[in-house]
């Protein structure tokens, strides 16, 4: 067990391998309640939410979700987040745990400037969050609701029961599987997960901690706030121009991000594999010649595709794909290869659901 | 139960008299607390060790640590299959080599290591 930002919570079950393996190709399951929520309401709420975040709402409808960020004014990153519309003017933020009361300090020092008709208030206590991951997951949870999860769209959510417990069930994951995320009242988390564990037995549903959840992600390139991008990285530095609405109108950090993407940026992050037999890691410098121009931002030997693989901020001239790079690692050099993201994608299932 | 045949250090490698030469490795308390090995690196055959010297790195998936010589002494080989099958620290930790060593007749050395129950006693 590790401290993570206040919360206990198990680096590993099993191990990070079965655990990874399991959710590739069976289904595992994550005690994610350390996530924050902050619920935005009110008749300004969308102008606030457009306000602070750089995605765009005029594309999210009532039950679905937006992964956006909370962006600086120079459009570097507050937090990533996922928006959750539950009503044209109510919205849920998930956003990182470690993040959780800074957010809402800058969000309400953002909007005390602006004004309007907007409560925010810190929902983190009232959702226990549970994930269950995997390609068997859907047949899973399908034991345990009549909610028909068929009809819950990628990135989409509905109301309902799971194991007799009312919560929120949305399709979403960090693990580049098919999966769903369950909020759940904290008092009734341990008969979810309870439930969820004896439901997947018939597919080998393991546990899996906070290693899992790390080596998964990275493998589908997803980014971690706070690691791979921080106040210091644009959006568009951090290879998220798609989560920018450029169609909307002002919001924090516009005028920087459309004028980086007219000009260009002077550095990007990319993904890299390991040419030689060495695992960079987090810190770990990118060198051109003797000079370090650029530094990995996550790195790890991936379970699933057995490689040695990671995110590394790199000038812009170095950010092609097939680019050769070279990488300090613990005082050997070693080489590396910019490569195409994401590193790993689920394969398309038989029947569209 | 750790076996009683190999001697120990406190940073959790093992030791094991084979003829002239020693193998060493990692103990099963090690290869519990890094989890999934991933990668090891090894030195070069010939080179020579101090005890308690850095003599390669383990990696896990989550962690990376050094290794360190039991015993004085040069390399007169490394297990070949390691660099494939680096899985075999976990599974058989205490039957999976890494170093092959020729002591440098300090006896010593050896003598001062833990045994069995003494290692035991120091994971617990």
């Amino acid at each position: 067990m590790v401290d993570f930002s206040g919360w206990e919570m198990p680096v590993e079950y099993s191990g990070i391998t079965d655990e990874h393996m399991a959710v590739r190709t069976r289904a595992g399951m994550f005690d994610v309640s350390h996530m924050g929520e902050i619920e935005v309401a009110g008749w300004d709420a969308v102008a606030a939410v457009q306000w602070l975040s750089c995605n765009d709402l005029n594309k999210l409808s009532v039950g679905q979700i937006q992964y956006s960020a909370l962006t600086t004014d120079t459009g570097t990153f507050v937090d990533d987040i996922l928006v959750y519309r539950f009503a044209e003017d109510h919205f849920l933020l998930v956003v990182n745990a470690a993040n959780t009361d800074k957010d809402l300090s800058w969000i309400r020092s953002q909007l005390a400037a602006v004004g309007g008709d907007v409560s925010v208030v810190n929902a983190s206590a009232r959702y226990a969050l549970i994930a269950v991951q995997g390609p068997r997951s859907p047949e899973v949870l399908r034991e345990l609701t009549t909610v028909d999860l068929d009809a819950i769209k990628y990135y989409w959510f509905a109301h309902g029961e799971v194991a007799g417990v009312r919560g929120i069930i949305s399709r979403t994951g960090y693990t580049g599987e098919d999966g769903f995320e369950l909020f759940v009242p904290p008092a009734m988390a341990a008969r979810v997960w309870d439930a969820v564990m004896q439901a997947g037995r018939a597919v080998d549903l393991k546990p899996c901690g906070l290693g899992a959840r790390d080596t998964l992600r990275l493998e589908a390139g997803m980014r971690l706030c706070g690691s791979d991008m921080d106040e210091t990285t644009s959006v568009l530095e951090a290879g998220l121009g798609w989560i920018v609405g450029w169609k909307k109108d002002d919001f924090l950090g516009a005028g920087v991000l459309r004028a980086q993407k007219a000009q260009g940026i002077g550095r990007k992050l990319v993904g890299f594999e390991m040419v030689d037999r060495a695992i960079a890691r987090h810190g770990h410098a990118v060198l051109r010649g003797d000079d370090r121009c650029g530094v990995v931002t996550s790195g790890t030997q991936t379970p699933f595709l057995k490689k040695a693989i990671g995110l590394a901020m790199v000038p812009a001239e170095l950010s092609a794909i097939g680019t050769p790079i070279e990488i300090d690692v613990r005082g050997r050099r070693a080489r590396a290869q910019v490569v195409a993201e994401p590193f790993y994608r689920r394969p398309k299932p038989a029947s569209t659901s | 139960m750790y076996p009683t045949d190999l001697k120990y250090t406190k940073d959790h490698e093992w030791l094991r008299q084979d003829g002239e030469h020693v193998l060493v490795g990692i103990t099963d308390f090690a290869q519990r607390q890094l989890g999934d090995v991933v990668f090891v690196e090894l030195p070069e055959v010939g080179r020579q060790v101090k005890q308690h010297e850095v003599f390669g790195t383990i990696e896990s998936v989550k962690a990376v640590s050094e290794l360190f010589s039991p015993v004085s002494g040069e390399v007169v080989a490394v297990n070949p299959s390691l660099a494939s099958h680096p899985e075999a620290i976990n599974q058989q930790p205490h039957e999976t080599w890494m170093i092959r060593l020729r002591p440098t007749a300090e006896s010593a050395e050896i003598g001062a290591l833990l045994d069995s129950s003494a290692y035991e006693t120091l994971t617990r």
